[in-house]
Parts: C-alpha cells; sequence; structure tokens
C-alpha cells in the first residue's frame, strides 16, 4: 500500500470537490434562474466530462495549460513554472473533470425547491439573493452533500485526466489509481489489490451516503 | 432642569388609509386555452371580495399586483405610489412593494419553526422590535403555543392563522389574501374571520380577498367584484351583486338552478309586476317589474330552494304561478332531493327534503304543480 499515493489523492479530492461547492453553488444558481436562450449550450457544456474521454479532456487541459498557451503563460509568468505535471495542474483539470458532479445535484435540488416559496420570500420583503441564502441552501441541503461527495468520490478515482495533465511524479501527481496501474504492470498484483480494496471502499461509502441522503430529499433530518 | 423621557418603541399601528388602484391588461394561460385579463377598479381600506369561478383570472390578478408576474401594460398603485406604470416604465420589484401575500398554498417554509416563518418578513427590523412585534401577533392571532413547532408538525387551521400572521406581522400597504378560507371547518372559519376584521378595524389597508364560495363574499365583503374570463362583470355592494344579477355568470356562481330564456309579454305598471313567456314553451309567469319592453327578451334565474310543490291544485296561495307539471325523475343529493319537473315543455328544478318527498309519496310520472313567488324570479340581462 502507498500511503503517499493515498494522501495526495484524498488531499487532491478535497480540495477539488471543495473548490466545486464555492464554483458549482453559483453556477447551478445561473443555470437552475437564468432564462437565456442559449443556456442549454452551457448546460451541454457542463455535462461534457460524463460523456467525454477522460484522455480527450486530458489533452485539451494539456494544451491548454502548456507553456504555448496564453493561461499556460500567464502561469509562467507569475510563478516561474509550467502548470503541466504539476499539482496545481492536476487541481484544474480534476476540476473540470468532476464538475458535472456537483453542477448537476446542485442544480437539481435548487429546482426542486418549491416556486410558491421563492415567491412568498419576495412578498415577505428579501432580495434573490436573500431568498437563496436562506430558503434555497438550507433546502438544498441533501443536493450539496450529494454534489460534494460525488465529486470527491470520481476525483479520487480518475485516471485518464490525471495521466494526461500530471504524469506519474511520486509525490506530486502520482494518486491512487495511477499507483494501482504502476504496480499492475510490475505484476506486484497483491499490493495493486490492497490499494484497490481501500479506493472499492471508500467509494461505496461515499455512494451510499449520497443513496441514503436521497431517500429524504428534503433532508432537514438529524443535523438541523 | 432638563427632563429627558426615555424614547418609548411605538408599537401601536400607524393608520395610513392607503387606496388600491389598479388598471392592467395581461394575457393569461388557462385550462381552456388563453385569456385577457383586463381590469380596472380601485380598492378601498377594508375587503374587497374578488369573486369568480376558477380561471377566471383571480390569481393571475394578484400575482400581477404583488409584482409576482409583470402585466403587459397598465398602472398599479397603492396609497398614491406607482408600482407598476408601464408608461412610465417603472417596475417596482416584488420585494420592495411592502404587500402581503397569503397564497392558496400558504407557502410556509418548512425549515423554519412558526415562528421563525413569522419573523421572516420583519428582516429591517432590530431584533428587539422584531420579538416585539411577532409577540404582538402571534398572541392576536393565538398561536403562541406553536411558536417553536415546524408547518408539517402543525394542524391546517393552524397553518394558515401562521401564514396570514406572517403576512400581517411586516404591516403591509396592502393585504391579498388567496382562498384563505378554503378548506377550513366552520367554526375555524369564523373565528379567524374575526381575528382578521378586529385586525382591519386597527390597520386600514385594502384587502383583495380571493373566494368562489359565496357564503364568503356576504360575512366578508364591503365591495364584491365578480370576474370572469379575465374581466369584470359585476361590482358593488354583496347583495346588490349576490341578490339580484343582471348576469348569468353571477347567477351560475351564485346558486341560479333554473335560469331560462324569457320574452316579455306585458307590463303591468300599476301592480309592479310583468308577464314573461319562458323559452319556446307555453309557461308563462308573472315577475318583478324591471325597466323593459314588450317583446324584449331577458333571462330568469330562480333558486331550486325557492319553489314549492303541491300534489293537488292549490287555491288561496299568494303565490302567483302555480304551474301544472309531471315528474321526470329524482334525485337524492345528501339531504337535499332534487326534483325535476316538466311543466309543458319547460323543466324545473325543485329541492325539496327527505320527509317531503316521502310524506307527498314523491316518483317520476306523478302529477304535480309547480308554486313560484313572483319576487322568486330574479331578472338578468342577456
Amino acid at each position: 500500500m502507498n500511503w503517499e499515493a493515498f494522501w495526495l489523492t484524498v488531499h487532491l479530492a478535497g480540495i477539488v470537490s471543495t473548490l466545486l461547492l464555492a464554483i458549482g453553488i453559483p453556477l447551478a444558481y445561473w443555470l437552475t434562474y437564468s432564462r437565456w436562450r442559449w443556456k442549454f449550450l452551457v448546460e451541454a457544456a457542463v455535462a461534457l466530462p460524463i460523456v467525454l474521454p477522460p484522455t480527450v479532456l486530458g489533452f485539451y487541459v494539456l494544451l491548454a495549460l502548456g507553456s504555448r498557451s496564453p493561461i499556460g503563460r500567464w502561469w509562467e509568468s507569475l510563478t516561474g513554472h509550467t502548470l503541466a505535471f504539476t499539482f496545481e495542474g492536476l487541481v484544474i483539470g480534476s476540476l473540470l473533470y468532476s464538475l458535472p458532479f456537483a453542477v448537476q445535484p446542485f442544480a437539481a435540488s435548487f429546482g426542486a425547491v418549491d416556486s410558491s416559496l421563492l415567491r412568498a420570500s419576495a412578498s415577505l420583503g428579501h432580495s434573490p439573493l436573500q431568498t437563496f441564502r436562506r430558503i434555497v441552501l438550507p433546502l438544498s441541503k441533501a443536493g450539496l452533500v450529494t454534489g460534494f461527495a460525488l465529486s470527491f468520490a470520481h476525483t479520487l478515482g480518475e485516471f485518464g485526466v490525471v495521466l494526461m495533465v500530471g504524469g506519474n511524479i511520486p509525490g506530486v501527481t502520482r494518486t491512487i489509481s495511477i499507483d494501482i496501474y504502476d504496480q499492475v504492470q510490475t505484476a506486484n498484483y497483491s499490493s495493486a489489490n490492497q490499494t484497490a480494496v481501500v479506493l472499492l471502499v471508500i467509494s461505496f461509502v461515499v455512494l451510499s451516503i449520497v443513496y441514503g441522503l436521497s431517500r429524504r430529499p428534503w433532508a432537514v433530518g438529524p443535523w438541523r | 432642569m432638563e427632563v429627558t423621557t426615555a424614547a418609548t418603541p411605538q408599537t401601536s399601528p400607524q393608520t395610513i388609509s392607503s387606496e388600491l388602484e389598479v388598471r392592467i391588461r395581461k394575457r393569461f394561460p388557462n385550462p381552456e386555452g388563453s385569456f385577457n385579463l383586463n381590469v380596472h377598479f380601485r380598492a378601498l381600506a377594508g375587503f374587497t371580495i374578488l369573486f369568480g369561478a376558477s380561471g377566471a383570472g383571480k390569481t393571475t390578478l394578484l400575482d400581477c399586483i404583488a409584482g409576482l408576474t409583470d402585466p403587459d401594460d397598465g398602472r398599479i398603485a397603492v396609497g398614491g405610489e406607482d408600482l407598476y406604470d408601464s408608461e412610465k416604465k417603472r417596475n417596482v420589484a416584488a420585494w420592495k412593494r411592502r404587500i402581503g401575500y397569503v397564497q392558496q398554498d400558504l407557502a410556509l417554509f418548512p425549515h423554519l419553526t412558526a415562528g421563525e416563518n413569522v419573523a421572516y418578513g420583519l428582516r429591517t427590523f432590530s431584533a428587539a422590535e422584531r420579538t416585539a412585534r411577532s409577540r404582538e401577533i402571534f398572541e392576536s392571532f393565538r398561536i403562541a403555543h406553536l411558536r417553536d413547532r415546524r408547518p408539517a408538525q402543525i394542524s391546517g387551521g393552524e397553518r394558515q392563522r401562521v401564514a396570514l400572521a406572517r403576512a400581517l406581522v411586516t404591516e403591509p400597504r396592502a393585504l391579498l389574501l388567496d382562498e384563505p378560507l378554503a378548506a377550513l371547518d366552520r367554526p375555524t372559519k369564523s373565528s379567524l374571520v374575526s381575528d382578521l376584521r378586529r385586525w382591519n378595524q386597527l390597520h386600514r389597508v385594502p384587502i383583495l380577498f380571493v373566494t368562489h364560495n359565496s357564503e364568503e363574499v356576504f360575512a366578508l365583503g364591503d365591495e364584491v367584484i365578480v370576474l370572469d374570463g379575465g374581466i369584470i362583470v359585476a361590482q358593488g355592494r354583496p347583495h346588490e351583486v349576490m341578490r339580484v344579477p343582471r348576469l348569468e355568470t353571477v347567477a351560475n356562481l351564485s346558486g341560479f338552478e333554473n335560469i331560462f330564456n324569457a320574452t316579455v309579454l306585458a307590463l303591468h305598471e300599476d301592480r309592479g309586476t310583468m308577464t314573461c313567456q319562458l323559452g319556446g314553451g307555453k309557461v308563462e309567469l308573472e315577475t318583478p317589474l324591471v325597466r323593459a319592453d314588450v317583446g324584449s327578451r331577458l333571462r330568469v334565474g330562480v333558486r331550486a330552494g325557492d319553489l314549492l310543490l303541491a300534489t293537488e291544485s292549490p287555491r288561496g296561495l299568494s303565490a302567483r304561478n302555480v304551474l301544472p307539471g309531471t315528474i321526470q325523475r329524482l334525485e337524492q343529493r345528501d339531504v337535499i332531493v332534487a326534483a325535476v319537473v316538466d311543466c309543458g315543455g319547460t323543466e324545473f328544478e325543485v329541492h325539496l327534503t327527505l320527509a317531503a318527498r316521502d310524506a307527498l309519496q314523491l316518483g317520476p310520472g306523478k302529477s304535480v304543480w309547480v308554486v313560484v313567488k313572483t319576487h322568486s324570479c330574479h331578472l338578468m340581462g342577456m
């Protein structure tokens, strides 16, 4: 069991799913309430990582982060090194890769809040943003937990994007799924199995939390 | 010597007399296609009833006033301030309008307690003021014991009280109530009505009260506006609009089971009556005199409960209309028996008690006489 790779992966997944809360909530808010006619294009773009092969996504992220792209050059002028094959680059790739797994549960739970509650809130003198904070967010707890857990679990298990963007640098970009691949390549099956079981158990626990919650769509339950 | 007096918070309500003026047009969808809401009215402080069948545009109208949907054009003003004016391109956001709105489904926030629900609209007040105001309203609506409970944990009638209290505590400039008494039993209803009345005596604001229950119209209304298909078809004091309807929609809504096309045959100005022929049949009715010419066509509405049935030709009656006929069928509806009687080609619906049916041994095919009082005939334009 490669603990270095394990903790690196948990660290990566924690950062990514937390950042996705911050990015995903405003994006999901916009997707839920905007009446822009071309909104469906944005929805499709957000959902792309679900269907795209991770290598394709990783390839374009790599190009975008490389020193020949404007983003890459800007980052290089700021920090002195490129984003490709670094932990930061891995975070950016994973953000894109797990975006739909956060945004879709968020948007679904925002949309499920009864619109007459929003109308009541407006007639009681609350602006749309105040209504969002005091009514929509608290009633969407289950969706927020689901989105957080799914994006965490999804990032834990990513392989293709990591390989393309991060490479395989121990302690920097070598995550558990890459480690398992390495073990298998060197016919070290028992070590691969140990790591695989850990990943399997964590993923199962996370999904159990998700499905346990969605039995009660208005989770105002035990922890209110 | 200087005397300083501590400023006491003024909790007594301000007495602003405001007026709601609405003149709007709006296309709105309804189950039978789409209608044009096109209304113009003023509502003074006190209760104004909005009466009409479902789909008449009542809720759309309230939504426009509350700012939850935009009219196509027109003007909405309360207490002289424009909330919406298509000419001046003015449209105040719903959350800045200070109009209380209790929706049909109440829309209590499920994750907040009754106390938090009521305090929700007091966002701009200090914590002390919030507490004082919500305590006051909780006591006057007799719901203090519900303060810490969630909406799911209280009864329907209590929820209705909490929803009303939540809207009233903000001291709105106008109040919109969308069937707030629907689905309440009679005692709960009347105690809620008296609480509302008491509140209204202290806070003189216009209250638009939507209902399609004619009983509530008489219990509450200072003024009633009848909406049908998006337009105002009648407006006035309840007894004027409801008891002597001039329009068939009102008649249907206010419970005339019998509505006939009629032609004026003769005017008896000395007696204050006239004779009308019903439909194409041979039946003639003596009705109250209205301003009409011989030969003009109008409609006559008669409540089924105002008719009498006799099994022998009655004599010595004050009623002017005694029509021979045959019972077509009897139908029991709860504790009422509806008898359909054919009088020379014109069918009357007559409501009887179960006891009357049994005592008179009524059944299909039996010969009877229908008795119609002159003043039970309500005349309507066509």
